[in-house]
């Protein structure tokens, strides 16, 4: 195998770029040691990494999905950097939220995590922006494995930052739950790698149909399923999520809410739609009925279960377990229109969580509590911030002029087109429920008295950040061209699968 | 006698099953935290066996060219397992920190003690 020198050009690197500069980033903040420096670090490398994905995405929609030799090592035998549109917008949607909440961090962060640690928590919040980008970026089913522990790894790390001792709690649980849920991912590889030879994601779709054998293919389908339904949250998978989100920092609970589990849906698209393919899915696994009813228990009992918290985190956290119901439900629609509403719900979620979770930063910053009844009053003492809260809200309920209502409208649509009444009588249902616990927060916010103590002033770039999401929410539920035309686009691209 | 012959010729299989469902066993049933985290172990390492032993051809060598030895075994699990081992080690060596930190913090680490405590604090805050 013969490696041919020529000059360097940046734009030729950019997938391996897109993993390896938030790595360094990494040691960088971590080598810094001091707070302030490693946030300067930590933001620098974060507003470059959207600058390399849109570069990605313009080079994808120029001349074709971009395929990438690491080391110079061709695939199959090498591993291969993959980018085509599906993957390109994903990494500009975790990029940009990365460095958004990044961007709005430092006080919050400056007020939750004691000085020693601070550079450490910039440093591991990149590594795992790492580990979330590279798995974005790569075409080889083991390399996803490693990048997925990466970023696992730093997760584990980040929820124990909380302040609250249950936090260390929460992250021992996640750890067991997640590895579970990746050592399952990997031995379903394992067995693809017995029957086929080959780690390369194109290679695998290429060579499964070769295969006779279809049980240990099977086999191999429900590992990764299930895996990967673990590290998504699926509902009855989802019991790591709530105490995760509830007792991270502010500020890690906004980014993993809207990233984490998103890149393993991304994956789980991955191998049910270019690896395995549609066909092999339904032919031989009941995949598509199983991840419906799951999708729709999880859109009643997450909305039930937030319904009833008192912490708002941990409300937020299970109404991320409901959203996800969505998205998967559309993904299980396997229809055109379906996978449309449940990626554009993904991308939707992502900024509607994001900015609830940053709002509720500003008012942990302000009245140091996180139960809904300290929340008293503050839509007059913190006006913008609630405000922002109201808007992502809404798009959380799916009213139309938000970014939910876009989203929300496919999948019932992609419901109609197949007679699935039931579902569309689920969407509703779980919409009224969050109009339920969002309009309890807007109660307590709006309606009651502020309590005695006022509130301290919320830092500006965190209120920034909030209203730069709220805002993107309504773009986006304005603008459907954009929002709704990025996420057919991907389904498009997903039920093609790889070009044979 | 073909069933003794089905588990014969799949022994390193049935040693990779025994593997992995006891470690999570112990992870799913055991509250101590050090027990969960080794039963965590013994599942991943029971992957490591699932990776290796269908790589390893009866009479092959290292892949290393050399006159008289034709037949080689595949190299590849064992690279793709020395990064899941790190990652092993990795995972263990957070879980036993977590461990640590949550005995200095509750005082305990058996879950059925410290779960009662925590509920009381989300009643409370």
């Amino acid at each position: 195998m013969s490696v041919e020198h020529h000059a360097f050009h940046v734009t030729e690197h950019l997938p391996a770029l897109a993993a390896v500069v938030p790595l360094i980033g990494a040691v960088a903040a971590a080598l810094v040691r001091n707070g302030v420096a490693a946030w300067l670090v930590a933001v620098a490398v974060a507003w470059s990494l959207p600058v390399i994905s849109i570069l990605m995405l313009g080079q994808v929609e120029a001349s074709g999905p971009i395929s990438y030799a690491l080391g110079g090592w061709a695939p199959p035998a090498g591993i291969e950097f993959r980018v085509d549109q599906a993957n390109a917008y994903l990494a500009i949607l975790v990029s940009v939220m990365a460095a958004v909440v990044l961007t709005g961090a430092p006080r919050s962060i400056a007020d939750e995590i004691e000085p020693a640690n601070r550079a450490w928590y910039y440093a591991v919040f990149l590594l795992c922006l790492c580990g979330l980008m590279g798995m974005i970026v790569t075409g080889d089913a083991f390399n996803v494995f490693v990048f997925m522990e990466i970023s696992s790894l730093a997760t584990y790390v980040l929820i124990a930052m909380g302040r609250d001792r249950r936090a260390l709690l929460a992250s021992y649980q996640y750890l067991i739950i997640g590895t579970v849920g990746a050592t399952f991912y990997v031995i379903g590889v394992g067995l693809l790698l017995a029957m086929t030879g080959t780690l390369n994601l194109v290679d695998l779709a290429a060579s499964l149909p070769e295969v006779e054998a279809t049980r240990p293919l099977i086999a191999a389908a429900a590992f990764i399923v299930v895996g990967l339904g673990l590290k998504l949250a699926l509902f009855p998978m989802h019991l790591w999520l709530p105490n995760a989100y509830a007792y991270a920092p502010s500020t890690a609970s906004a980014f993993l809410a809207s990233t984490a589990t998103k890149v393993a849906v991304y994956l789980l698209l991955r191998f049910a739609f270019s690896v395995f393919g549609i066909d092999f899915m339904l032919a031989n696994t009941p995949a598509g009925v199983m991840l419906m009813t799951l999708a729709a228990l999880a859109m009643i009992a997450g909305s039930l279960s937030a319904i009833f918290q008192t912490n708002v985190k941990r409300m937020l956290a299970y109404s991320s377990v409901s959203q996800i119901g969505y998205i998967i439900l559309g993904i299980a629609m396997v229809s055109e229109t379906g996978l449309t509403g449940g990626i554009s719900h993904l991308f939707n979620h992502a900024l509607i969580k994001g900015c609830l979770f940053l709002a509720v930063a500003s008012a942990v910053f302000a009245t140091g509590a996180v139960r809904i009844e300290d929340m008293a009053g503050l839509g007059r003492t913190m006006p913008i911030t609630m405000g922002a809260f109201v808007i992502a809200g809404l798009g959380l309920i799916g009213v139309p002029g938000t970014a939910g209502f876009v989203s929300k409208w496919y999948l019932i649509q992609g419901a109609a087109e197949q007679g699935m009444w039931w579902i569309v009588a689920v969407i509703v249902v779980s919409s009224l429920m969050a109009v339920v616990y969002v309009g309890r927060i807007v109660e307590v916010a709006w309606f009651r008295a502020p309590a005695q103590r006022a509130p301290r002033e919320a830092p500006i770039e965190l209120v920034a950040a909030t209203v730069a999401l709220a805002a993107a929410v309504l773009v986006f539920g304005l603008n459907t061209d954009f929002s709704a035309g990025v996420a057919a686009d991907a389904a498009r691209i997903l039920i093609e699968g790889y070009a044979r | 006698m073909t069933l003794f012959d089905e588990i014969a010729r799949h022994y390193n299989y049935w040693v990779t099953i025994l593997l992995m469902v006891a470690g999570l066993y112990i992870v799913v049933a055991k509250s101590n935290m050090i027990k969960r985290l080794l039963g965590l172990s013994v599942f991943q390492t029971s992957v490591y066996l699932l990776y290796l032993s269908p790589g390893k051809i009866l009479g092959g060598t290292p892949p290393i060219l050399a006159p008289g030895y034709a037949v080689y075994s595949n190299p590849l699990p064992h690279v793709l397992i020395l990064t899941a081992i790190v990652v092993g080690v990795a995972t263990l060596a957070l879980g036993l920190a977590l461990a640590v930190r949550i005995n200095e913090a509750f005082g305990s680490i058996e879950e059925d003690e410290i779960v009662p405590v925590i509920d009381r604090e989300d009643h409370s805050a």
